[in-house]
């Protein structure tokens, strides 16, 4: 407990710091070139903070770093904009943001759906942050203990929580899944060195990005069904209610146990260093199976916005924390992070906050103001953001073309991603058509890389041994819960049907 | 666009578009299996190596392929993938928006951006020339700007550019 | 009238552009649009640390007239990135910093690329490597860990390392020729990752660079045992108690008979002329004056060696045949 009291005092501390004018004006800055970033597609925060990171080498340290992470907290909310309105997921974690917010923005209803997803933002955040003020030094202690065989168990609860029972027929969903990994296998075995699946084409060399196969499965697949279901279907769609974040606000409440276990699900996630990627998507997928409304998911359910969002960004927050004690980045954003520690000449490590505590503290202080400016910030955008599907279609759908183009592109700086972007944009209209769930495909391309090379790491160490899986009490744990997770539909299934079994008779 | 809607469209019918899509990812499955043959599939003395994983992805998928086909095959061949029509309207976008995507490794990005948002609204939207010329520009320009200029990220440029001095 | 402005605002541009490309050409050459910058490993890593910190000195000081624009293209293991330097025959405006990628990934993927493919510019420091353990084992020195590898059977002794076939797992192959008995390599992605396993106890020892696992040693997590150069590093600044970076014996003088250096240099793509070259040189013999520059050096413990023309090709052709020789031992070069 002396530790806690000790902590909100070095915090205290951090807010004066913090709420220099100056450094509220960073906030404000960051923020909104984190937006611009977050929603200009291939532009991620990773880029974007790599790519500022030198104008800050003549500030303060922790001005810059307010700045910095302020560009990320920026890109996290801006991501979501895009995946709402145009079904292009700016970032990995958005994608699943993209099942229920998009379908919302097509009924009418986007700015309901980006309130719903910053507000989430917002308290997935603030959760994550309220997390490491308390009790840092013990979680970083947590993290630890993650090796290979338990990142392995993460990534497959992950999975196994998201894919259940879908109503597509159970071949087409295997089919998916294995594509999505199929993709993700190409290029360099990290465990090997080894080439694979490149069949001696420069061009494969860098294997499928997961961002080029989603701006070309949802955002171009996307294009094509709506020519099909004729050109007229835009325009009319939205309607602008400058309330409608009151609105909105007045039902969110309702989802607080959703909240509450996405921000759980989020935290943990982020700390064990699995990521937010993985988190949104085991939210979405627990949120769907546990929901009394979950039959609706996918069709503009705003539960699946919250699920997902509050997730992703508690996650993302949370992984701070791993980089700031240990030095290990949470994310490619955060690696660009702790390049910037460097080079201000602070190391990151379990000195960091020893050393440093008005710099960690001060960063702390950041994140509490930061997110409450970027969510005043990015709410106020919502009925603009809303207003741009009023645009035609025939304006609107090339301009479309244009940035999935350029965010192919810089993805990798790579053309030849441009042309595959085309080809994933024709097999997502295809696959959509013919009854293929899309989000497996997705989900195996992300993880799929990650997960074959923890699974591999357990081994070398365990010299080939599986029972590396279940050698202690974290690693069994979890790939317990990941079992149970996995078999979840049979037993909903089996309890339906005993359920329903005495009623016809 | 009206020609859509007429209810007695004929088109292309869901069976033989399922059978086809369930062909085309066997052979997805088929190149896998393939590719990972040539790295070794084998489960050596410190775990898999590293065609291990892709060759049972392949071989999953070429089995499910064929599920799916013989599913197709058994499907109700009454019901349309898509009428013509619709067809016709999806390709409308998709044939420029391809020819889009193979000139831009040989002219750059902003050309055919240009060419390409002139086209849509002209053609497509029934628009006048000054709007679509100002859209046509104004979006790669203000590309050009904040990701060039400010974010320093160069995007691809072809001959018209480099006689420009970018 | 929104879509006029953002017309006019696209002319102005277009005008602005035309005007500078006329802009006369002075006497030695000097670049004239945007430098790009290859990195030919991910964001956040060993190699696009320094190409930011690069970029970020190059622009405070002004040393250079135009922007210096940092790539990454990281696709098989950086094979990507070397590809796109050579095939862009003769132009002055790219350049590549180098990692040990340069002479592995052609031998490890048989990517087809060599460093005589690209114009050598300058070396600009060499990266060290040091052996370090779990600062709660109780090998207090190289020899000790050495007797305990010796004495336990094959395999028992888990070594981690970034990437496969790569520096990390080169360095392992010969500390297990010089001790005689094989460790168990296991890969990952970062050398900060590895870093955090041996803290964790995941593993049981890594060569990782200074800078990726120095904060651990100021927090006393990790120990170094010793360093695998020639002679210890000269830096004396105090790290933890009375220890400096200079107390490392080296790994020879511990019986580990094992050197190993990586370069972090700087290539340009074939076909550009000398004064080009020369340019490039002059650039960053002006960045190794700069103190932050100097910092970096010292924070990672560099071994700050600067070469250019003639010395730093009969360097590049040594180091290449002896990455050939380590390689072709270990049996990682590609088949086909």
């Amino acid at each position: 407990m002396n530790m806690i009291a000790e902590n909100f005092t070095l915090l205290y501390h951090g807010f004066g710091i913090a709420s220099d004018p100056f450094n509220i004006l960073l906030m404000a800055i960051g923020i909104l070139l984190g937006v611009i970033i977050g929603v200009l597609p291939g532009l991620g925060g990773a880029n974007g903070v790599a790519i500022l990171l030198p104008l800050t080498f003549s500030m303060s340290p922790t001005s810059a770093i307010i700045l910095l992470t302020c560009i990320y907290w920026g890109a996290l909310f801006g991501g979501a904009i895009t995946s709402v309105l145009f079904n292009i997921p700016g970032e990995p974690w958005s994608v699943a943001t993209t099942f229920d917010g998009h379908p919302m923005a097509r009924s009418g209803r986007a700015g309901e759906a980006l309130t719903a997803a910053f507000t989430s933002s917002f308290v997935g955040a603030f959760f994550a942050i309220v997390m490491i003020t308390l009790i840092a030094p013990l979680v970083a202690q947590f993290a630890l203990q993650f090796g290979p065989a338990e990142k392995f168990a993460v990534y497959f609860l992950a999975f196994a929580s998201f894919v259940g029972m879908s109503k597509e027929p159970p071949a087409k969903t295997v089919v998916s899944m294995m594509i999505g990994f199929a993709l993700a296998a190409v290029g360099l075995d990290m465990v090997t060195g080894q080439l694979r699946l490149t069949f001696g084409v420069t061009e494969l060399l860098n294997g499928f990005d997961f961002l080029i196969a989603v701006i070309g499965l949802f955002g171009i697949g996307e294009i094509l069904l709506t020519m099909e279901e004729g050109l007229e279907f835009r325009g009319k769609a939205a309607k602008i209610d400058p309330k409608v974040v009151w609105k909105t606000w007045k039902t969110l409440p309702r989802y607080w146990m959703t909240s509450l276990r996405s921000c759980i699900i989020g935290c943990w996630m982020g700390i064990t260093p699995a990521g937010a990627t993985p988190a949104s998507f085991m939210a979405y997928g627990i949120a769907k199976r546990v929901s009394k409304n979950g039959k609706n998911f996918g069709n503009g359910e705003i539960e699946g916005v919250v699920a997902p969002e509050t997730a992703a960004h508690a996650a993302g927050t949370a992984a701070m924390l791993p980089m700031l004690a240990l030095g290990v980045p949470g994310s490619p954003t955060a690696a660009v992070l702790l390049g910037g520690l460097l080079i201000w000449g602070l190391q990151p490590g379990p000195m960091l906050f020893v050393e440093q505590g008005e710099f960690v503290w001060g960063l702390i202080a950041s994140m509490y103001l930061g997110n409450i400016v970027g969510l005043i910030l990015v709410l106020t955008t919502v009925p603009l953001f809303a207003s741009i599907l009023r645009i035609p279609f025939s304006i609107i759908a090339p301009v479309i073309l244009v940035i999935c183009a350029i965010g192919a592109y810089t993805v990798n700086n790579n053309v030849f991603d441009v042309l595959m972007m085309m080809v994933f944009g024709v097999l997502g209209y295809l696959l959509k058509k013919t009854n293929y769930p899309l989000a497996p495909l997705v989900l195996a391309i992300v993880l799929g890389d990650s997960a074959e090379e923890a699974f591999r790491q357990s081994l070398l160490g365990s010299g080939g041994s599986l029972s590396v899986f279940w050698s202690n009490g974290l690693v069994s744990s979890i790939m317990g819960l990941g079992v149970i997770a996995a078999i979840w539909p049979l037993i909903g299934m089996a309890l339906n049907k005993l359920k329903a079994s005495p009623q016809p008779a | 666009m009206e020609q859509a809607h007429h209810g007695a469209e004929t088109g292309p019918k869901q069976r033989s578009v399922e059978m086809g899509t369930a062909l085309l990812t066997l052979l997805f499955g088929l190149i896998v299996v393939y590719g990972s043959v040539i790295v070794g599939f084998g489960w050596s003395s410190d775990g898999p190596q590293a065609g291990f994983f892709p060759f049972y992805v392949g071989l999953i998928i070429c089995g499910c392929s064929i599920i799916n086909f013989v599913q197709g095959v058994r499907e109700n061949p009454e019901p349309l993938f898509a009428e013509y029509g619709q067809l016709r309207q999806v390709l409308k976008v998709l044939i420029p928006a391809c020819i889009y995507v193979a000139l831009v490794p040989f002219l750059g990005i902003y050309l055919p951006s240009v060419l390409l948002i002139v086209l849509f609204m002209i053609w497509l939207g029934h628009y006048g020339w000054p709007l679509s010329l100002a859209v046509a520009f104004g979006v790669p320009a203000f590309f050009y700007i904040t990701l060039e200029r400010w974010f320093l990220i160069p995007l691809p440029k072809g001959p018209i550019e480099a006689m420009l001095g970018l | 009238m929104k879509y006029v402005s953002t017309f006019g605002l696209g002319a102005l541009t277009a005008l602005g552009m035309t005007a500078m490309s006329m802009l006369p050409a002075s006497a030695a050459w000097e670049p004239t649009k945007p430098v790009e910058f290859i990195v030919p490993a991910g964001t956040g890593g060993g190699a696009d640390q320094m190409a930011r910190t690069l970029q970020g000195i190059i622009a405070k000081h002004n040393l250079m007239s135009t922007q210096l624009v940092v790539i990454n293209k990281s696709g098989g293991a950086g094979g990507e990135g070397f590809l796109d330097v050579k095939s862009n025959k003769g132009n002055p405006h790219k350049i590549v910093i180098t990692l040990s990628n340069l002479f592995t990934t052609p031998l490890a993927t048989g990517i087809p690329f060599n460093w005589k493919d690209l114009t050598p510019v300058a070396m600009l420091a060499l990266d060290e490597f040091v052996l370090w353990v779990n600062a709660q084992e109780p090998y207090k020195t190289a020899q000790e860990y050495e007797a305990a590898i010796k004495a336990a059977p094959d395999n028992t002794f888990k070594m981690g390392g970034t990437g496969s076939k790569q520096e990390d797992q080169i360095i392992t192959v010969a500390v297990e020729k010089a001790l005689g008995k094989k460790m168990t390599y296991i890969p990952y992605k970062g050398g900060g990752e590895v870093a955090v396993q041996l803290v964790g106890g995941h593993i049981n020892s890594s060569v990782n660079n200074p800078i990726e696992a120095v904060s651990q040693w100021r927090g006393d997590k990790l120990r170094p045992l010793c360093v695998f150069d020639s002679k210890p590093l000269p830096y004396t600044d105090k790290i933890l108690g009375d220890l400096s970076w200079s107390s490392v014996p080296t790994c020879k003088s511990a019986g580990l008979d094992v050197e190993y250096l990586m370069l972090r240099g700087i290539f340009m793509p074939p076909g550009v002329s000398e004064e080009q070259v020369a340019y490039f040189v002059e650039l960053f013999k002006k960045v190794r004056e700069t103190p932050e520059w100097k910092q970096l050096m010292k924070d990672g413990a560099f071994n700050q060696t600067f070469m250019s023309g003639d010395e730093f090709k009969a360097w590049l052709d040594q180091s290449e045949a002896t990455h050939k020789g380590l390689m072709q031992e270990a049996g990682f070069i590609a088949g086909n």
